[in-house]
């Protein structure tokens, strides 16, 4: 699949422009509120349609085509649930058959069938929304923020069902301001800022990348990691990566699984000789690769290790004292907690 | 059952006839109206707006009046009506036109703020799910709107029912043609020894305009009880 999208609009003082290729898998469209994500995501659904855009899917343009001829799933923020409609008429809004197939028992919808929208909890009503989208058969499925008016623990209970989503096969695009959730579930990342594309490229690289750091935010800044379980063992589970072996605590994760692991940049320490006796149970052999000294009192390196790229981020002061350079070797001390649940979906 | 004389069961068939023709008929153009003033975005939407609740506000006998001025057969909308077969002054029809104008701002209005009160998110919504626009009215738009569609055609109904200036002025109140209800009881309370006549036709406007405000409201609970109840 590849998704090309142009677009060129001024309305009211903001500015849109943009100019994207996009492949398989989850992208998502990541920056602050009012960065543009949703007047993207709604030009390519033919919810808007300015004068300078244009909306290819392989090839075909979309552009001339309304919204209900191009085939594009759309879950919208809220639920957007038809009040008259029970959950299963809801479902089957957009379906081209009466066939439920297994969205209900994949999303746990098979007891709320039967229910109004309007007795349907903040949680229920997303899940409804986003098997009303995917039983419409998209060629393509828009995710613009489902998740964003849920509480933490919601979301948490929720974000497994998009992570399926990865293995679906229907190329998605997800829009999002929670860098938790562009570790989770995006393969392409494309970073937006002010009606224009900063970056695009693959999640694992941009995100290891210490320059833009700056621009995604420190705390939100981390290397990503796709891994295999190696064994799993009372709550900790051995992962294979790229970086090496870390032992972390997945939930429910199986010998074999692939399961995610994100390591924000604030929870990766540094040492310039092997530690021990240390609490932390992984300590990584790593080099320098880059050193980006920040405005604040903070500095981000890019850690090589292995095969992988760590990002860390120290202080200007420890930096100094450690005398760290690009291209020295070191240890670094990954604290345990930093991981993503296992891929449901995987 | 009261005995009511031939004259009085002729005026309640005719003011049936007269306000269910002036309601079939209003009722869609009152639609595409409220849809007009409730989503368009055009150049002259308040002036359209004014124009249509002009008789509300008028005094019916000015309603008439204009409406003697457009379709009297010497008037050239009037002739070339006339010209197509429909003649309206001093007939039924005339008293059904006079009717429906007087209905349509009563209409208009409660279908207007039905259809300002549908999410156009859900319209959305149902697009990206593959409907056309006029599968997302039929199955979005109409649905939720139809509380407000029930209750304008409910009180156009009662109005179209109960229309006397307009209708006397326009379609005078000849028997069997154009003397509905309102203008019977009129013309019963002029002659003496008529009352028995009056309380009669009375007692039947009333239990018309009862019954249709009374079947509204059943019709538009239920509607209620669907978006709240499971099932």
């Amino acid at each position: 699949m590849t998704l090309d999208i142009a677009v060129r609009l001024i309305r009211g003082g903001f500015e849109l422009d943009v100019d994207l290729s996009l492949g398989a898998g989850v992208t998502a469209l990541f920056g602050p509120s009012g960065a543009g994500k949703t007047s993207v995501a709604r030009v390519v659904a033919g919810l808007d349609r300015p004068a300078r855009a244009r909306v290819a899917l392989d090839g075909r343009d979309l552009s001339v085509l309304p919204p209900h001829r191009r085939g594009i799933g759309y879950v919208f923020q809220e639920p957007r649930l038809m009040p008259h409609l029970d959950v299963r008429r809801n479902l089957l809004f957009g379906a081209p058959s009466d066939d439920l197939a297994d969205i209900p028992a994949r999303l746990d919808l098979l007891h709320l069938l039967d229910r109004k929208p309007i007795h349907l909890s903040g949680g229920e009503a997303a899940r409804v929304s986003l098997g009303r989208a995917l039983l419409r058969r998209p060629r393509l499925l828009i995710c613009d923020e489902p998740l964003a008016a849920l509480d933490h623990r919601l979301r948490d209970r929720i974000l497994p069902h998009f992570e399926g989503l990865r293995a679906g096969g229907v190329p998605v695009l997800y829009i999002t301001h929670a860098m938790e959730e562009v570790a989770r579930l995006a393969d392409t990342l494309v970073l937006m800022r002010g009606g224009r594309v900063v970056r695009a490229g693959p999640v694992a690289a941009l995100l290891s990348d210490p320059a833009l750091a700056a621009v995604i935010g420190p705390r939100a800044a981390g290397a990503v990691l796709d891994g295999r379980v190696l064994s799993a063992m009372g709550g900790i589970a051995r992962i294979e990566t790229g970086a090496g072996v870390l032992s972390l605590p997945v939930d429910g994760a199986v010998p074999g699984g692939v399961v995610r692991v994100r390591i924000p940049a604030t929870d990766v320490m540094l040492a310039t000789v092997r530690p021990a006796g240390l609490s932390a149970m992984n300590v990584l052999p790593v080099e320098v690769a880059a050193i980006h000294p920040g405005e604040g009192p903070g500095a981000m390196l890019r850690l090589r290790a292995g095969k992988a790229h760590l990002l860390s981020r120290i202080t200007q002061a420890s930096l100094n004292r450690l005398g760290l350079v690009e291209g020295m070797p070191a240890w670094a001390i990954v604290k345990a907690t930093a991981i993503a649940r296992a891929d449901i979906g995987g | 059952m009261i005995d009511l004389p031939p004259e009085a069961v002729q005026a309640l068939a005719l003011s049936l006839r007269v306000s269910l023709t002036a309601t079939v008929l209003t009722a869609p153009l009152a639609l595409a109206l409220a849809h007009l003033l409730a989503r368009g975005r055009f150049r002259g939407r308040d002036l359209l707006a004014a124009a249509i609740h002009l008789p509300l506000v008028l005094p019916p006998v000015v309603t008439g009046y204009a409406l003697l001025l457009l379709f009297a057969p010497s008037a050239p909308l009037g002739a070339a009506l006339q010209a197509m077969g429909l003649p309206l002054a001093f007939r039924w029809t005339g008293a059904a036109l006079a009717a429906g104008v007087m209905a349509l701002p009563l209409m208009v209005r409660p279908m207007r703020l039905s259809i300002e009160a549908v999410d156009p998110g859900l319209e959305e919504a149902a697009a990206t799910l593959g409907r056309s626009p006029w599968a997302v009215w039929r199955g979005v738009t109409l649905p939720l709107m139809a509380p407000g569609l029930l209750a304008g055609v409910t009180l156009g109904f009662a109005k179209a029912f109960g229309e006397f200036g307009a209708t006397i002025t326009f379609a005078a109140s000849i028997p069997g043609e154009t003397r509905t209800l309102p203008a019977a009881i009129y013309a019963f309370l002029q002659v003496p020894g008529g009352e028995a006549s009056v309380r009669g036709l009375v007692a039947v406007a009333v239990a018309v305009s009862l019954a249709a405000v009374v079947l509204s409201d059943v019709v538009a609970r239920r509607m209620a009880t669907r978006l709240r109840d499971p099932a």
